[in-house]
């Protein structure tokens, strides 16, 4: 486990993270699911107050229900627990394109202020400073799905002023750069971290942040940030976690560790 | 029509240096065996195409077979970066490898319009992302009808496409089930078809609707056992998650990685060889 997010508190800033995350599906959405955190938070939801949530993965699952996490995308957990199994270019044309999907969950390696995602190449492409694994099939999730939510750790290495390659649209430069694209999706609707939530100004669609995690100051956000990041007037403070919520999460991290020897999959 | 034959045989005759040649498997039924086999028979110049390149592509690359790799995410799936991919297109070690980069809906449409006999594939795709800036062959073209601006990219058709599936009958007809990915447009998008299997049965028992490929689809089947390992074969094994893992330090150096390949691939026979081999290795790092 990580880090607590404060000694006083009964659960680290991962847990809070996912919970936040898993919160903002509601049940019976029909949800395109990434690997790692994106699959967890949305079985979490899954698993309490959206029992009718709809899980695609793009390997090709349709109504995925796994009891333990999936180790990689081909796990078949996957499969064997789905309403059915389709190839992966009907999951993208059929599914995807055809316009049948309401949440595309994501991770990203970058974000930057107006929630453009970066998977593919810190520094120059032609000579990387690091080589990220690439696309996979964020880009047309992130323009295809009526909305987007994106699940990551914050830091100043992941939020970035300017991202070095845009891989996957956000808000693009802000304000109605996404629709003069002709992208149909709305785009990232919330930005959730182990801080808190950022979702995007109505207008100039940059992250601002909304929400601030129990025990997680401003400050420490905005530290955590590569910009200078905006703050709601409306800050909230999130909802510390339900005990419910909380068994939910540790049972299925404890059972798909027993599965797997580990707490669960990373991206792929 | 299918040639039921021994993985060597089939590589050797089917895979020249410079074809293009995509195995494929979404994580899962990965052919791992085939790319051994590939390995050890020193094939070289290829353009490997694979929508996800993971351990078998990192080998591949590390050793020297690959010239170009087109793809759409390459990494260690739930463990980490693929460091020979890395070092190959960090600093261009063994040697420079060009890449071709998309997304995943990308690749499955171009493997789609290969298996169409179609010249490109059409979509909707790519839009707001950089991946056009660095890739020439994503285009965009106009839709004759509605004057909508669509994506355009070229067909995937390999020389070669190799799959692992978990059955063949006698004659050589093949059946894979479970997680599919796109390995049914891979072997319709290629000239040669490579397909190891599980196991070869008298009658497949197919339900009607399943994902059949049909002998005389398929260049040669080869049994081989075990052969998607450490991956996925539904039905069949796990996937051996302690092998992904400790992939990672063996493929964080140069010298050991090409430690690791000579003594589990160049200096095994087969995949039998190499399962033998790793028992051994694994026992000693215990």
């Amino acid at each position: 486990m990580t880090t607590p997010a404060s000694p006083t508190l009964d659960f680290t800033a991962t847990e809070i993270m996912t919970v936040a995350a898993s919160r903002l599906l509601r049940d019976d959405t029909v949800c395109f699911v990434g690997i790692g955190l994106p699959s967890t938070a949305a079985n979490l939801a899954r698993l309490t107050h959206a029992p009718d949530v709809v899980l695609i993965y793009e390997s090709g699952p349709i109504g995925a229900k796994p009891t333990v996490l999936p180790l990689s995308i081909g796990d078949g957990e996957l499969a064997l627990t789905a309403d059915t199994v389709v190839s992966t270019p009907e999951i993208f044309r059929y599914w995807l394109q055809g316009g049948r999907i309401d949440v595309g969950f994501l991770g990203a390696a970058q974000v930057d202020r107006f929630a453009n995602i970066n998977t593919t190449v810190i520094g120059a492409y032609d000579s990387p400073k690091v080589r990220l694994p690439g696309a996979g099939g964020a880009p047309e999730i992130a323009s295809q799905a009526k909305e987007v939510f994106i699940v990551l750790k914050q830091s100043t290495k992941a939020f970035v002023g300017k991202l070095p390659f845009i891989t996957s649209a956000g808000y693009l430069d802000g304000g109605d750069a996404r629709e003069r694209a002709g992208i149909p999706g709305k785009g990232p609707t919330a930005v959730i971290t182990d801080l808190g939530i950022m979702t995007p100004d109505p207008v100039t669609r940059e992250l601002t942040l909304t929400s601030v995690h129990p025990g997680v100051t401003v400050d420490q956000v905005r530290e955590a940030t590569g910009w200078d990041l905006k703050v709601s007037p409306d800050l909230k403070t999130t909802a510390a976690p339900e005990p419910q919520e909380l068994a939910a999460l540790r049972d299925l991290q404890a059972r798909t560790a027993k599965a797997h020897g580990q707490s669960g999959g990373g991206e792929g | 029509m299918a040639q039921i034959t021994s993985l060597r045989e089939a590589v050797s005759g089917l895979i020249q240096d410079g074809d293009t040649v995509a195995l494929e498997g979404f994580t899962h039924l990965i052919p791992h065996a085939a790319g051994h086999e590939i390995v050890r028979q020193g094939k070289k110049d290829l353009t490997l195409v694979r929508m996800t390149p993971d351990l078998i592509y990192d080998q591949l690359i590390g050793m020297g077979c690959a010239r170009k790799l087109i793809f759409s995410w390459g990494g260690n799936p739930g463990v980490g970066s693929l460091h020979r991919f890395r070092d190959a297109v960090e600093n261009g070690w063994p040697h420079q490898l060009e890449i071709e980069e998309h997304s995943h809906s990308g690749m499955a449409n171009a493997y789609v319009a290969g298996a169409s006999n179609l010249p490109f594939a059409l979509l909707r795709g790519y839009t707001g992302s950089d991946l056009p800036k660095v890739n020439p062959n994503i285009r965009f073209v106009e839709c004759p009808f509605t004057g909508e601006k669509l994506a355009a990219i070229p067909s995937v058709r390999p020389d070669v496409t190799v799959i692992h599936a978990q059955k063949a009958d006698r004659r050589g007809n093949v059946l894979l089930w479970g997680i599919l990915g796109v390995q049914k447009e891979a072997v319709l998008a290629a000239k040669r078809a490579i397909v190891t299997v599980e196991e070869i049965v008298d009658a497949l028992e197919a339900p009607a609707n399943s994902c059949v490929l049909p002998r005389w689809a398929v260049s040669a089947v080869c049994h081989v056992p075990g052969g998607a390992y450490p991956s996925y074969a539904q039905g069949y094994t796990e996937r051996d998650n302690r092998f992904y893992k400790a992939w990672d330090p063996v493929a964080r150096s140069r010298e050991g990685f090409t430690a690791w390949m000579e003594r589990h691939v160049l200096g095994t026979e087969d995949f039998d060889g190499f399962r033998r081999v790793l028992a051994e290795s694994q026992k000693e790092t215990a």
